[in-house]
This record gives C-alpha cells, structure tokens and sequence, in this order.
C-alpha cells in the first residue's frame, strides 16, 4: 500500500483512520494568495467564483496540497446578515462595525437565508466549480463559524463577554438562531460538495474562556450542532489552547483538531490518538521570514512529533496562511514534507541532528 | 504586600466577585492606605493574571474581567482629577485598523486599576492617529493590533513619528506580536507588550526616566 503513490482524497481517509498513509498529508491552507497566483488584487480575486476556483487549482498543483479550500474570508457569514466587510490590498478582508448593536437587537434578529445571500452563494459556486476539480481526488474542505464564536464578528468581544456573563437568557437566544444558520450553511456546502466541514470555534479554547465556562457553553453548542452537520467535521481553534479541553473536545463528534503552535504537538497527538486526528501546527505569523532552512526544519520537527501512526495532517495552526508568506517558503514546506513525510517516518533520518 | 494577600485577591478576581474583591481590598487598605494598596497589591495581582494568561493557566476572558473589575473599584477609590494623578506621563492608546477593541480594553483597564490616566483614542487608521498626535501629543502611546498587515503598516507610521513626534514612545502589543516575537523590533516600536501589565512596567520604566 505504501509504494502506491495515493491520492489526496485516500492519503487524507487513511491518516483520519489512524492508518498510515503514504506520506504525511499537507493542508497548506492558502487563501489570499491565489490573488497573487492570477495578478489580480485581494477584492478583484473574490469577486468572482471563477477567480477563486482557478486560484485554488493553481495552488493545489504548484504546492501538492492535498486539499482544496472553499474559505474565502471569515466576514463571507457577517456579510450574509447585513454586515460590512472591509477589504485591503495586503491581507484578509475584515469584519467592519457589528451588526448587533445592543442585546436587545437579538430579539428582532433573523436568521440569513444561505440561498438568498449573494456572498454565501458565490461560495457555493465555488465549491461546485472545485469538485469538477477534484473528481473525488482530493478533499475540499468548507469551514462555517461556529454558534458560539459567530457573535465575536456579529457583536464585539466585548460586548459578546458582557452577554455571556450577565444576559444568558439573550446569550441562549443568540445560540438557537446562530445554529440554526451555522447548520443550514455547512449543509449548504456539503451538498455542493465540500467533503468535510472545519468547525470555526476560537471562543471555545482555553486560550479565550475557562473549561467550566466552555463545558456550560462552546461544548454543549458544539455536540449540538455537529450532530446536525451532514458531513465528517474538524474543529479548528484559530491558534488557540486546547490540552486542558482535548477529552471535552474528543465527545463533540469531531474526527480532527486544528492545535497551536502554543502548545507541544507531541502532547496533543498523544492525548488525542485514535479519538481525533490533529491538523497543524507551524506558525503561519512567524513563516513570513523563515529561512527555507527553517521551514524544513520546523515540518520535520512536526513529523516527528506527530506524524507516527497517521491521525495527523501537516498544516499552519491558525487556518489560513498569511499573505505576506512567500512562495519560496511554501515550496520548502511542501518539498520537506516530500522528502521527510514518506511513511514509515524514520525518526533517527529526520532527527534534526542527523543533517 | 504578600503572595498570600496577591493570591486572595486573584482568586476574587477569578472568580469575577466584585463584592468580594471591594471588601477584601476595602481590608487591606484599613491597615495601610487606598493608593499604597493600588500601587502594590492590584499592580501586582494584575501582573500574575496576565503572566498566567500566557502560561496558559488562566484564560483571556479571566484577564479581561479581573481588568474590568479593579478598573471599577479604583475609579470609585480615585477618581478622575483626584490629585494622587498628578506627575503622571502624558498617555493614549489605539486599536489600529480593526474593530475588535478587547486587548485595548483589557490594557485600558490594567492601566488605569494601577491608577493612572489614559485617553483613549478608539479605532483608528494612519490618518486618524497621526490627527490625534497633532492635536494632543502623549508621552507614551499605547497601540494594539489584531491582524498580521495591521502590524505592518504601522513601520512606516512610526518612521514618520519619530520625525514630528520624537519624544513619543511607542509600545505595541497583540496577537501578531505574541506569534512574532521579532516583529516589534521590525516595525521600529520602542516595546511591546505580552500581557496588559507589562504595559504598567513600561510607563513607570519611562517615569523612572523623566
């Protein structure tokens, strides 16, 4: 099994079934810089879903990243309930002012139809434009926001904290609504498409909120609406903690973590074996000026660490790589994951003592 | 002022007991004085919260309360104007090119539990900020950032600073600092932050040097 060369879709089922495949999966999560790969500036490239289903192709030979990401920016959602998204020329469109003023607002809140939203259903266009690409080969993943972090973008941190602690009657409100679109979105893209769907929960990590608030909240919002998602799903913490949740996590009904770079990847691959797989964890900030020898070595540091006995996909640990991160960078993650991922990981060959 | 006494009060603030904390302090300040318990003992709880933050052991909403609540109680102990303000650093603070104002907050909160004054200046991009200095130069200005080209842009807004505005020091702090610890020399501030208390560090290192 392992001298056949896989593809990216059987590569990706095998280390998620704790088998080994023939070489350590690479997610290089690339968004922005498909506007690069087309000449065309951050906007212009979303402007259009065939931008952005060329970019992802482009992307996916040039690295051999053996996925196609369906993101385009996290204010995709807020734009869909009447929010404004600010675009720049050199990073990721922003979420503009909240599009809940006060809490009382979340009574007279509607859930945003995923049809009838021109930013959600350019989404869609895309995803159906990448499985022409794909054709079953390599896995497209769509990502949604979570219920419970959805309000960061849709309110303010602040004020979202403020709900939390002192209005929990409004704070569940909010949830039933946020889900209710939270599953009819992620179901949208999987029925254009996308194989499994990453779970957007930053607010959840430790990084953010204690283990008895998450337990109260997060946890019980999350079991709740995988159950609803039609597809397999990844929790993805945008750099945040999580050791201290990993078992709370593994009781979701999630099959993969994205973990950060925070925290030893070689704890959470051991506290998480054979109940998730994880998906990480180089640090995508500091990548912008790495060496090519730091990049090869910080991906053989992460194989060694987690790479053994599949359950792991090499990725960045925040869920979308910097525009600033340059392709001579991205050819030495890609390239070191070719040369040092090959199943069976040697560990003395890729200890970084033995160059 | 005792680990014991900074451990009371931090498990106070964890546990987001106003009450508690107003009473425990209100106590300390009965066997010595109001400014001599916010200098010490708030100080130096503040700084454990946030030292815990980035160990991992305490979370950011933690952070962000045990701020908002000592931030409370000092402004009904000292409020705005009182004279205990005075021989104070000049001092503003800015989220730039973003909307999330949490870290601002938290550092807002810090500084002023610790007794200080500080204008808050909000959201602000190159042009707004460098209104704001014309208008009303700080000694020190305070800038937290969210977003990795947000931190970049600001290289060129500081080169242009250190021209008109020579004598402002800058501190950064936020999430693209936390994951670069080489990026505020980069951008040519004069620190940067980790936690909200190193912000109160900084300003006294800077009164030192007055």
């Amino acid at each position: 099994m392992k001298d056949k060369v896989m593809t990216s879709m059987e590569r990706v089922l095998a280390t998620l079934s704790f088998k080994e495949p023939d070489r350590v999966p690479l997610f290089l999560l690339l968004t922005m810089h498909g506007a690069k790969e087309l000449g065309l500036s951050i906007k212009e490239y979303y402007s259009k879903p065939e931008y952005v289903i060329e970019g992802q192709a482009r992307l996916q030979k040039k690295y051999q990243t053996d996925c196609l990401y369906a993101f385009l920016y996290a204010s995709v959602e807020t734009e869909a309930w009447g929010g404004e998204v600010i675009f720049s020329d050199d990073g990721p469109p922003n979420a503009g002012a909240p599009v809940i003023h006060s809490p009382d607002d979340i009574m007279g809140l509607n859930t945003p139809r995923v049809y009838e939203s021109p930013s959600l259903e350019k989404v869609i266009k895309i995803i159906k434009g990448l499985k022409e690409i794909s054709k079953g080969n390599i896995p497209i993943i769509g990502v949604v926001m979570s219920p419970f972090s959805l309000p960061v973008m849709q309110m303010g941190f602040e004020a979202y904290f403020d709900l939390i602690l002192n209005r929990i009657d409004l704070f569940w409100k909010l949830m039933g609504i946020n889900q209710a679109f939270c599953v009819d979105w992620a179901n949208a893209q999987v029925e254009a498409g996308v194989n499994a769907m990453c779970y957007f929960d930053p607010l959840s990590s430790t990084t953010i909120i204690p283990r008895d608030l998450y337990l109260k909240t997060g946890h019980i919002i999350a079991k709740n609406t995988l159950s609803r998602i039609k597809s397999p799903t990844a929790i993805h913490f945008a750099s945040g903690r999580i050791l201290k949740i990993i078992d709370d996590v593994a009781v979701t009904g999630t099959s993969a973590v994205g973990v950060s770079i925070k925290e030893s990847l070689a704890e959470l691959k051991k506290a998480s074996y054979g109940k998730m797989s994880i998906i990480g964890n180089l640090n995508g900030i500091e990548m912008r000026r790495w060496t090519e020898e730091k990049a090869e070595n910080e991906v053989r540091k992460a194989i060694i660490d987690a790479a053994p006995g599949g359950g792991f996909i090499l990725s960045d640990n925040h869920g979308e790589i910097p525009f600033q991160v340059p392709d001579n960078i991205l050819y030495a993650i890609s390239s070191a994951v070719q040369k040092w991922g090959k199943y069976p990981i040697n560990k003395y060959e890729n200890s970084l003592t033995s160059t | 002022m005792s680990e014991i006494e900074t451990q009371k009060l931090m498990n106070f603030l964890i546990d987001m007991d106003r009450i508690g904390t107003r009473s425990y302090i209100d106590s300390l300040a009965a066997k010595t004085s109001y400014s001599k318990v916010i200098e010490t003992i708030i100080a130096k709880t503040l700084e454990e919260v946030g030292k815990k933050w980035e160990e991992g052991i305490l979370s950011l909403s933690q952070v962000y309360m045990s701020g908002r609540i000592c931030e409370e109680l000092v402004d009904e102990i000292l409020p705005p104007g009182n004279n205990q303000r005075k021989n104070q650093p000049k001092m503003a603070i800015t989220v730039f090119e973003d909307s999330h104002m949490l870290g601002k907050r938290i550092v807002y909160a810090t500084i002023r539990s610790a007794g200080f004054y500080i204008t808050d200046y909000g959201k602000t991009d190159i042009k707004s900020l460098t209104a704001h200095l014309h208008k009303d130069t700080p000694e020190i200005l305070f800038i937290s950032v969210l977003m990795l080209p947000s931190a970049l842009h600001l290289k060129a807004f500081i080169c242009e600073l250190r021209k008109d505005f020579p004598s402002t020091k800058v501190i950064v702090g936020g999430a693209p600092f936390l994951y670069d610890e080489g990026l505020w020399k980069e951008i040519g501030a004069d620190a940067m932050g980790h936690t909200a208390t190193d912000a109160i560090m900084i300003l006294e290192q800077v009164m030192k040097e007055k």
